[in-house]
């Protein structure tokens, strides 16, 4: 693995563009920036084209089949013809170039093809050349350029450097996507093995085992054991999570970072806290035991064929509705595509909090509600005593995930949330927060570790802006409502703004949940003593 | 290099019209033959365009969330960045279409001292907006060469764009802002260094023949004087389909429509089909409401799953162990191997340490 | 999805739009406007000239109009010399329309063919028989 550049060096990132033009300049592969190519029993758990041992690394053979150029061409020409997305974006960029400085991978590396608008050239000038009259008829001066085994490991190399974090889809004029693009390149590269190894390993995993850790039942089952002793711990009390229980009313559905590994676990715990002092009745599922989706990273079948096992648990133990926990990507699965791909879930009924008595009529149809929705939910009909003193040690900001920002607009949700369980909240500049939220760098499968420098230059910016806060306000704690974010931004802070935690919005909720016979707290989740009280509770 | 082949290929333009007209004397061709020509093509190639990408299905809800979703009823949606009915739809394609409003959002980024700082950054859309809004009114002016009477919105137009009453003929402000916005745009591409990065051959041209051809246009309006009279009499007699070619109009006008054919011709097969394209983009023009209605893929097909009875096969052991409820009693032990080789090749990816 | 109905709705807005003046204006006569130049007073001149030549006034004058008005509104010249070394009274009302009384016949005919309208009459009163 490439040795990591000091934060001194790597935020000096030299925005200076090549003299010879993109199409002349040719892919260079620099280490730390991309990841191990997928290893061959992963591609064939799933029945993946061309599983073989294979390096990454540029100058390696690739070990494509013949005709590769063949199926690529004929790859795009099928997306063409199914997304309506992919040709219109083929067709109507006009490189104003609004998008170059928005996207994170940009402004942290400065490579110009990591501009929005010239990722989605290296595979435009192929659309051009192959599938346009001007291009066939003109090649490079109308952009089109010819396919060679150069410009696909150029894609491989981009397309593993995207986040399909949408950010510059918010400033384009014409809302092209380069997540769409990237999904549709992966897609087409998948088409020939060439996914990395991060992304096929989890997607095998939760093909297999239910989750991308590859946990087994028994072994959720007794993560979870942990997690309840440290509860009673912390609380005195015993809860007791259910799992694949038929006959439950809400089947309730995480991202399996949070059963496994800090700080996930800690919003996990936020979870069963919260649930056992309402008494709600629901169950996980140690099959459907995962909300993420690395699919979905991967192709839009492959999303679909992990999607799946969530409506088809949900009718098997006969539950009424699903609750969703903190997730990013999960949710831009569920909101956007779970219910076409996998529904119409008329087995299931229009959710209703058990609590509240709260229609969630803009769920009527997925009948999955998210938990911040539900949380806020409890807390204005004032269903939860809350004691937000507990959280006074911690200083918070709120990292709007991406995918729920943009593709979802959940932002109140968790903020509300947040303002009644701390007394402490400080927003970030408003350029890098709601819909235009930076990605924390990881995100779409490419939290793997050895890309780490390419993880820190794309949470550059995101870092960049909590180190606003922390030095204007002494800001110690980043929370957001993501798993990817909550396994990959400590790693961020740590290097670029030490000092600053990284927790679930649930693990906050529930360090300052007043539990029915819970004994005196001292300590929050994490175990750690709890600041003095001043005065009376404030309850 | 893209510019300069732009910039020269726009002069050849010119220049064919001139021999042709000229020297040639070739009028019919350049104000007849080639206006039909051009006319027809850009007709056919937009619906062509158009309907291929209608051919094309929008498979997911995919609209870009640009603001708080529709949720609790307390909570304030934001109805226009993030839609979630039809009536919020067509207002955000409306501010998109006619103000743009995504590009009204544009920053502009910089690094300082290993900061990041963002600030304002609308140079961008006022000449967007001053380019298409002005674009759009001169082309509706034009009208008054292309009916009989005159549409009284046209002169309503155009004593609203002459306003100033400067000189004679009157000035109109639109053709000068369009000249002065895309001389704005072009020159963008010549001096921010990302912008000039990206830009091909296929963006400079259309900046070229557009101020090519608002150029000619003020030209002959207020130096060359054509005479407007026979300039209308060509015009008409196209829209009527009794072409004539009347004497006595200068070459400066067949330059100007043979600029604005080429235009015409060039249109469906570009970029310049954003036009069309901004009202089909699945990512404005979709509501947000997926988790509340339905979204249908035409092509949506059945795929290989692992279901259930699958995974329980392979973990009922360990399931009964764990004490998680299963749905068989019996343990068919014949299935046991396939699936426990296939598991441990796929194996654990290793999490990243810390 | 695919939206068709939508879709055709708009190519049709489309080319209603562009087709519009084909539509419009399809079997009409074109006929070129001919201003008359046959008023009692012209009938009356034994050379049928104006102030300059017919080739330049068709072209400049407009231009030649707008600077009368400056010489004679801001200037406070009256006189006007021909290229030809004739003098003229520089005076919309009593030297242009003293020959061409029939705005409606003379001016009109071409103005609203070409969809041209001089702000003229924002401050000169029309002449009779002139609706406007």
């Amino acid at each position: 693995m490439a040795k990591t550049p000091k934060p001194e060096e790597l935020s000096k990132i030299d925005y200076k563009l090549p003299e010879k033009g993109w199409m002349d300049t040719p892919v260079e592969f620099k280490e730390g920036m991309y990841c191990h190519g997928a290893r061959p029993q992963y591609l064939e758990t799933v029945d993946f084209p061309n599983p073989r041992q294979w390096s990454s690394k540029k100058d390696e053979d690739w070990k494509l089949p013949e005709n590769w150029k063949e199926i690529v061409l004929n790859g795009m020409k099928e997306r063409l013809e199914k997304y309506r997305s992919f040709r219109l974006f083929m067709d109507i960029c006009v490189r104003c170039g609004a998008c170059a400085d928005k996207c994170q991978f940009f402004l942290g590396t400065g490579d110009p093809k990591n501009m929005p608008v010239l990722r989605a050239e290296l595979i435009r000038s192929v659309y051009k050349r192959y599938f346009t009259a001007s291009g066939k008829m003109l090649g490079k001066l109308a952009g089109g350029r010819e396919l060679t085994l150069d410009v696909l490991k150029e894609w491989w190399y981009y397309f593993y450097q995207c986040s399909e974090c949408r950010r510059c889809s918010v400033f384009c004029p014409y809302g092209i996507d380069q997540a769409e693009i990237t999904m549709i390149g992966r897609e087409i590269l998948n088409l020939l093995g060439l996914n990395t190894d991060w992304i096929a390993g989890p997607v095998a995993n939760s093909y297999m085992r239910g989750n991308h850790l590859g946990l087994e039942p028994h072994t959720i089952k007794s993560n979870f054991d942990f997690m309840a002793e440290d509860i009673e711990e912390v609380t005195g009390i015993k809860v007791e999570p259910t799992f694949n229980r038929k006959g439950a009313e809400i089947l309730f559905v995480a991202p399996s970072g949070d059963f496994f590994g800090d700080p996930g676990t800690y919003t996990c715990m936020g979870y069963l806290m919260l649930f056992h002092e309402l008494g709600l009745d629901y169950t996980w599922s140690t099959y459907a035991s995962e909300g993420g989706n690395f699919g979905s990273f991967t192709s839009m079948e492959m999303g679909k064929r992990l999607n799946y096992k969530i409506y088809a648990e949900a009718k098997r133990l006969g539950v009424k509705w699903i609750l969703g926990g903190e997730c990013g990507h999960m949710w831009r699965v569920v909101n956007q595509y779970m219910d076409t791909w996998n529904g119409p879930a008329d087995f299931l009924e229009v959710p209703v909090s058990p609590i509240t008595g709260t229609r969630f009529e803009n769920a009527k149809s997925t009948k999955m509600v998210h938990i911040a929705e539900f949380t806020a939910d409890l807390i204005k009909h004032g269903k939860l005593k809350l004691d937000p003193s507990r959280n006074d040690h911690l200083k918070v900001t709120f990292h709007d995930s991406c995918n729920t920002a943009r593709g979802m607009g959940i932002l109140d949700e968790p903020r509300y949330i947040l303002k009644n369980v701390l007394n402490h909240f400080y927003e970030m500049p408003e350029e890098t927060i709601r819909e235009k939220t930076f990605c924390c760098g990881s995100g779409s499968g490419l939290n793997a570790a050895e890309n780490m420098e390419l993880r820190l230059r794309g949470g550059f910016p995101r870092a960049n802006a909590v180190k606003y806060v922390h030095q204007k306000y002494g800001v110690n704690m980043l929370t957001n409502i993501c798993a990817i974010d909550r396994a990959a931004l400590p790693t961020l802070m740590n290097y670029w703004v030490p000092g600053v935690d990284v927790a679930g919005v649930h693990e906050l909720v529930a360090n300052a949940l007043v539990m029915k016979g819970e004994k005196e707290r001292t300590q929050d989740l994490r175990l750690e003593p709890l600041p003095e009280k001043v005065g009376a509770e404030n309850v | 290099m893209g510019a300069l082949f732009s910039f020269v290929v726009v002069i050849l333009l010119i220049l064919v019209a001139y021999v042709g007209v000229a020297a040639a004397g070739l009028q019919s061709i350049f104000g007849i033959v080639i206006p039909y020509v051009a006319v027809l093509t850009f007709i056919v190639g937009v619906v062509y365009r158009v309907i291929k990408w209608g051919r094309s299905p929008v498979p997911f809800p995919i609209a870009t969330t640009g603001g708080q979703q529709k949720s609790l009823p307390w909570i304030k949606q934001a109805k226009l960045d993030n839609p979630s009915s039809t009536t919020g739809v067509i207002g955000r394609m409306v501010l998109e279409v006619l103000l743009f409003r995504s590009l009204f959002r544009n920053t502009k980024s910089e690094l300082r001292d290993g900061k990041l700082g963002y600030g304002s950054a609308k140079w961008l859309w006022v000449a967007a907006i001053a380019f298409h809004w002005s674009f759009w009114i001169v082309l509706l002016r034009h009208i008054r060469l292309f009916a009989t009477p005159v549409p009284s919105f046209v002169n309503v137009l155009e004593n609203l764009d002459g306003f100033l009453q400067i000189g004679v003929p009157r000035l109109f402000l639109t053709g000068v802002i369009l000249l002065l916005a895309v001389t704005y745009l072009l020159l963008r591409r010549f001096y921010v260094p990302q912008v000039r990065y990206i830009s091909l051959a296929s963006d400079y041209f259309p900046l070229f023949l557009i101020m090519a051809i608002a150029s000619t246009g003020i030209l002959m309006r207020y130096f060359f004087r054509v005479d407007i009279v026979g300039v209308k009499e060509l015009t008409m007699g196209l829209v009527s389909f009794n072409p004539v070619i009347p004497a006595g109009v200068g070459t400066i006008f067949y330059i100007h429509v043979f600029l604005v054919s080429t235009l015409f011709i060039y249109f469906p097969f570009s970029k310049l089909m954003h036009m069309g394209g901004v009202f089909l983009s699945p990512t404005r023009n979709l509501a947000n409401n997926s988790r509340m209605v339905r979204h249908a893929n035409p092509w949506n097909y059945p795929v290989k799953v692992h279901t259930y009875d699958e995974y329980e096969e392979e973990f009922r052991e360990k399931m009964i162990n764990a004490g998680i409820p299963i749905e068989s009693t019996v343990l068919p032990e014949e299935f046991e191997e396939e699936f426990k080789e296939k598991v441990e090749d796929a194996g654990t990816p290793v999490r990243e340490e810390e | 999805m695919y939206n068709g109905g939508k879709i055709l709705f708009g190519i049709l807005i489309f080319l209603a739009l562009v087709t519009f003046p084909f539509y419009n204006d399809i079997g009409k006569a074109n006929v070129r406007p001919e201003p008359k130049i046959n008023t009692p007073e012209i009938q009356k001149l034994s050379e049928k000239q104006c102030v300059e030549s017919q080739a330049f006034m068709k072209a400049n004058h407009m231009t030649l109009l707008n600077e009368w008005r400056d010489s004679a509104v801001r200037g406070g010249n009256r006189t006007y010399v021909a290229s030809d070394g004739k003098k003229y009274t520089i005076s919309l009302q009593n030297t242009c329309l003293r020959c061409h009384s029939n705005k409606k016949e003379f001016c009109d005919t071409c103005h609203s063919y070409a969809g041209v309208n001089p702000y003229c009459w924002d401050c000169h009163i029309a002449p009779k028989g002139a609706k406007k």
